[in-house]
């Protein structure tokens, strides 16, 4: 039982591949958010009660925690794909890594966004210097920066590798936005941002939550595919498997 | 309906959140499809077209 | 616009932006510490004199006030240690209670009053319908009567 992991490693045999996996991510991104928002939207109380009594405006929880945890995994992702490339020389890695850059940096401004949209009703701000704001948005500074760089330079190898540097000197970022609210002793954190666990958010919010996560994260999937095979073909232009796909048709 | 609409009287934050968040996605699509399109042109013509150096070279920063 | 001047304006744009964020990234590290300062260390004299600064904590209960001229609001920010009598005129955001978390940015006055020209709620992390909320609720008050009574 030993698959050979490489074969995959190539542009060439993973081009096909992500082509067929695109309709399944899209499909379940489109069935997952849509679902998680009807029962987000109509299954659960208008407003929340007790201690934390928010009224409809909390709703934006879904889509907000959802774009936050994106914009920090899909950093992570493309950290990774980063270092890979630079450890082992990989091409697919490399472009995995730029393909995935524009979607991390769209759901960083979500983040932001929905967090302004949902702070100026409920904390009684768009914005402030907290740590965790701050954070997110120097987050967003650095996929900014990691594109900007990337397509500063003009020979494809030196822009991946420099931009990859540069992708993985911000990823001690990840660990300040992730302490900004959950460090040991609460009065070395102290921000607007309430450290929560899933133990005090109902189910009923909790579930619609994760569903529009996993939507969000198949559909990063599915943009970040169709961006790779883009710059697959660019990049691969010259070869022998190119010129054979888009001889016949449309190249599908 | 209305009801829905009006968000108890939050509309102009619930939606102006969900509204700009789907629309940046929605944006994304529309540029990916694009973007699609114009390199598989692109690649097409350099492939089928009558050869004149390197499909590469021409690519540069076009990607 | 020249493919150089294109790669020179790149090359600017990711300078600014990498410094940029490099310099808010300590300025956060830094904030970090005294995002807000908590009512004791206000009381012990470790805010800044003559600087805005946060001041956080819980909102005393019946503490709330609002003076005769009709537009300002007074109330008592504690830490269960130490309390700071808070002075606001505006309007408090939706969240805003007694007994709930705040965030209050301002000078502190010569009288010891804190003069805040923002005040920010700060809510919990439970999130709960309402009717799961009361039977909690009820269900903690039941605990506590029954350890009492017992």
């Amino acid at each position: 039982m030993s698959i050979n992991w490489f074969k995959f490693a190539s542009p060439a045999a993973f081009y096909p591949i992500a082509g067929r996996m695109i309709p399944w991510f899209a499909g379940i991104a489109i069935v997952l958010v849509l679902g998680s928002l009807l029962w987000g939207f109509f299954g659960t109380a208008a407003q929340l009660g007790g201690s934390n009594p928010q009224k409809e405006y909390y709703r934006i929880i879904y889509i907000h925690v959802a774009g936050a945890w994106m914009s920090m995994w899909l950093y992570l992702v493309l950290a990774g794909w980063s270092a890979i490339g630079l450890v082992f020389n990989t091409r697919l890695s490399f472009m995995m890594a730029k393909a995935v850059a524009p979607t991390g940096a769209i759901f960083t401004v979500i983040a932001l966004w929905t967090g302004a949209f949902w702070g100026r009703p409920s904390w009684g701000t768009y914005w402030d210097w907290d740590p965790r704001l701050t954070s997110e948005l120097i987050l967003f500074f650095l996929y900014i920066g990691y594109i900007a760089l990337h397509s500063a330079i003009d020979d494809t190898r030196r822009a991946d590798r420099a931009a990859a540097l540069l992708a993985m000197v911000g990823l001690v970022m990840l660990p300040v936005i992730y302490w900004s609210i959950n460090c040991p002793d609460p009065t070395q954190c102290a921000a607007l941002h309430q450290r929560s666990d899933p133990g005090s958010i109902h189910a009923s919010i909790l579930w619609p939550m994760l569903g529009v996560t996993l939507g969000f994260w198949s559909y990063a999937f599915a943009a970040t595919f169709v961006r790779l095979r883009g710059i697959i073909l660019l990049r691969e232009a010259d070869s022998a498997w190119v010129r054979e796909l888009l001889q016949g048709d449309s190249g599908r | 309906m209305k009801e829905f609409l009006h968000q108890g009287g939050y509309a102009f934050f619930v939606w102006g959140a969900y509204g700009v968040t789907f629309g940046l996605l929605a944006a994304e699509v529309v540029a990916l499809m694009v973007n699609q399109r114009t390199i598989l042109a692109r690649v097409g013509r350099w492939v089928r077209g009558p050869t004149q150096g390197s499909a590469k070279t021409a690519s540069r920063g076009n990607e | 616009m020249k493919a150089r001047q294109k790669r020179i304006l790149f090359v600017v744009a990711a300078v600014i932006g990498v410094s940029l964020a490099a310099g808010m990234a300590i300025s956060a590290l830094r904030g970090n510490i005294s995002y807000f300062f908590s009512p004791s260390q206000v009381m012990a004299n470790e805010h800044p004199s003559d600087a805005v600064f946060r001041v956080g904590g819980l909102v005393v209960k019946d503490s709330l006030q609002r003076q005769p001229d009709g537009l300002t609001l007074t109330f008592d920010v504690t830490d269960n240690a130490a309390t700071v009598p808070v002075s606001y005129t505006g309007i408090l955001p939706d969240l805003f209670s007694e007994g709930q978390g705040v965030v209050a940015k301002g000078r502190m006055g010569p009288d010891g009053v804190f003069m805040a020209e923002e005040v920010l709620a700060k809510h919990d992390e439970s999130y709960m319908p309402p009717e799961v909320a009361d039977s909690l609720q009820q269900s903690h008050v039941d605990g506590v009567v029954e350890m009492v009574t017992q």
